[in-house]
């Protein structure tokens, strides 16, 4: 689709809030944190404007804003919040708590550092961070992207009955302004069919949430939620499928650029992609067979499919915009437990780059790919700029 | 004596779990049948959270929701909304939470939900304490009473969470007693008729935590407010303060007397106490004729 009068520019966090006005949720709770606030007031916005029919909440934190989303899902409707950081981190409590309450809640996080010190810039530890709350984790690089994922994820969500949560990074992608292409209502209508769940709180059926329960429930509670977490690999290939069917942009829970016979793939998450893709055209070039591994599914992670794609490759060189203190990068952990086992598994380098928001520029990872590229892993994360 | 009328409709069933002899279960039969079953329940952790019982039983015919303690608020303005959404802006949304998730961890998502005047009527259960993890001090316990965190005796006041709320000018507060059925059925009954914030403190003195004898709940509920701790009385928005109860008959000490909790305090200690008893009682009794 071309048509240019569907055009606008767009920053990262405006073309999120154009998502949720096309996906049409019901209830919305959002409160204010930079740099997530535009998504917040361009939501505001488009609600007074009689451009969305939306309950829109501003509780006084994001606990609050998380606990109202998760009670209003509950009852069967479709439900968006926003965050970032600091926000993120409070909310983690009611993390857990949606989750184990299946509740379809689709959420936008924008990455940024975990204070202290103090800081406003990109780096994805905050969402990582929140790996182990039961919440479906997608990353975006783009605006367009942004939009087209806020969308999938409401399919994704009510599809398999877990929250969802997409992250992008702050700045690179919250306020960059680019050319972006909004898909129409009716497109976006017949992409998301209503869903009605059998499931509610609802006075003409009676049923409960989160009554207390014994050992054997809870056991039974986290293995249903797992059976649940399998289905969401072929839910998030189907989102991706439907939508380029409908629109022509194509997603997937892992993006492979110029990876065919590559052997040194860069595997990374988010705006990085978007460097890395610059670095991997330069390194080609010049005769290196470099190609990107792009991560948009974090969680579950598609451990299938990274396996396949690492297959007879001899070098990966994660690239983590996050520290987990006393272990490394968390992409880096993460891709090695994998890989764990596999007999033609590559040599896994795991680079510290662009922690706390610092920039990483092309030429830096071209150079990156060429030091280590023949080298043995080291055992500890190594710190790179 | 007057005979308890309220509707009984069936909506709090036997076999939930309260301790025998504790008058939350008896309030809450009342509030859940004045209120009816178009109504939706937010309870956080709390004895009520016990009370209405474990999966895969529940107490109450109405759907509740069991939200986390510092957040039964917020959940019921979610649900008031997504209900507003689908057309079905009449049902009740009521909170039954405890002082702890009232009067500490969870007062800031309650003033937020009153300075927003959402729609919900939130009862408070106040038993003084956190009583359901055994007994430890909240900001509602009462100046002197002992606890699992105050062994010594609470040397500090407790919080006036009817003038906090008052300052948010929702459209009804209201004190009510499981001494006093017929009234707290009242005050639900006019509660739930108003919309906006609806706040309904109901002392529960708590057989265990307390060290009240099995059979003495209502009583000591009925002497705390006629000693006049615990006044009952309506505020509306957060201006018109009108009491229900006019008269006190009884010396604190006749309310101390039953409670293991003040067993510690020395005649001193009771006559000190009375005379902010009597401060506060006047302080109210000026503050409810003045804004008439």
């Amino acid at each position: 689709m071309t048509d240019s009068a569907n055009r606008q520019l767009l920053s990262g966090n405006h073309a999120v809030a154009w998502g949720v006005k096309l996906a049409r949720p019901d209830v919305a709770a959002l409160y204010p944190i930079t740099p997530q606030t535009p998504i917040l007031e361009k939501i505001t916005e488009l609600q007074l404007q009689g451009e969305m029919d939306l309950q829109l909440l501003t509780p006084e934190s994001e606990h609050s804003a998380m606990s109202a989303c998760l009670s209003a899902s509950l009852t069967g409707v479709r439900v968006f919040t926003a965050t970032s950081s600091q926000g993120l981190l409070l909310m983690h409590e009611v993390l857990h708590y949606a989750a184990g309450a299946r509740a379809p809640i689709v959420m936008f996080n924008v990455n940024r550092t975990p204070a202290s010190p103090w800081g406003f810039w990109p780096d994805q530890l905050d969402s990582l961070s929140q790996r182990d709350t039961g919440w479906v984790q997608l990353y975006s690089e783009s605006p367009q992207e942004s939009l087209d994922t806020t969308v999938q994820a409401f399919r994704i969500a009510e599809s398999v009955g877990l929250p969802v949560m997409i992250s992008h990074d702050a700045f690179y992608v919250s306020h960059a302004v680019e050319p972006v292409e909004l898909p129409s209502q009716a497109l976006v209508d017949e992409y998301l069919p209503r869903v009605e769940r059998p499931l509610r709180l609802d006075v003409e059926l009676g049923q409960s949430f989160g009554a207390p329960i014994d050992q054997a429930t809870w056991n039974r509670s986290r293995r249903e939620l797992g059976v649940a977490m399998d289905k969401v690999f072929a839910a998030v290939v189907e989102a991706g499928a439907a939508w380029s069917a409908l629109c022509g942009r194509e997603y997937g829970p892992l993006e492979h650029y110029r990876s065919d016979d590559a052997q040194v793939l860069i595997v990374t998450m988010g705006s990085m992609s978007g460097t890395a893709r610059v670095a991997v055209d330069a390194l080609r070039e010049a005769g290196v067979a470099a190609g990107l591994l792009k991560v948009r599914l974090f969680r579950p992670l598609p451990v299938s499919a990274l396996r396949e794609a690492l297959a007879g490759v001899s070098c990966a060189l994660v690239l983590d915009r996050n520290y987990s203190p006393g272990m490394g990068g968390i992409l880096h952990q993460e891709l090695k437990a994998a890989l764990f086992g596999m007999p033609d598994a590559p040599r896994v380098h795991g680079l510290l780059a662009g922690v706390g928001g610092v920039n990483v520029p092309p030429e830096k990872i071209q150079q990156w790919v060429v030091d280590y590229r023949e080298a043995e892993p080291a055992t500890g994360p190594i710190w790179v700029e | 004596m007057d005979l308890i009328d309220f509707r009984e409709e069936e909506l709090f069933r036997s076999g939930h779990l309260a301790c025998g002899g504790c008058v939350e279960a008896l309030s809450l039969r009342v509030i859940v049948n004045t209120v009816g079953e178009d109504a939706v329940a937010v309870v956080p952790p709390s004895c009520g959270a016990i009370i209405c019982g474990g999966y895969p039983n529940s107490a109450l015919k109405i759907p509740v929701f069991h939200t986390t303690l510092e957040a039964a608020a917020a959940s019921a303005s979610g649900i008031k909304r997504a209900l507003m959404a689908q057309g079905k802006p009449d049902t009740t949304v009521m909170c039954l939470a405890g002082d702890g998730g009232t009067y500490d961890i969870g007062l800031q998502a309650l003033s937020s939900v009153a300075e927003r005047n959402e729609d919900i009527l939130y009862i408070c259960f106040d038993n003084e304490g956190y009583m359901n993890t055994g007994g430890q001090k909240s900001s509602s316990t009462p100046l002197g009473a002992s606890t699992g965190s105050t062994p010594g005796g609470k040397k500090t006041r407790k919080k006036n969470m009817v003038e906090i709320l008052a300052a948010h000018r929702v459209p009804y507060i209201a004190t009510a007693s499981p001494g006093h059925l017929n009234d707290l059925a009242a005050k639900v009954e006019k509660a739930r008729n108003i919309r906006g914030t609806k706040v309904i403190i109901v002392l529960i003195p708590c057989l265990p935590g307390w060290g009240v004898a099995d059979n003495a709940a209502v009583k000591t509920a009925r002497l705390a407010v006629d000693c006049g701790v615990f006044p009952l009385y309506e505020v509306e928005n957060g201006e018109h303060y009108s009491m229900t109860q006019r008269t006190r008959t009884q010396p604190v000490g006749a309310y101390l007397a039953q409670q293991k909790r003040y067993r510690h305090m020395t005649e001193e200690d009771v006559e000190s106490l009375q005379a902010e008893v009597d401060r506060e009682w006047d302080r109210l009794q000026h503050i409810a004729s003045i804004s008439q």
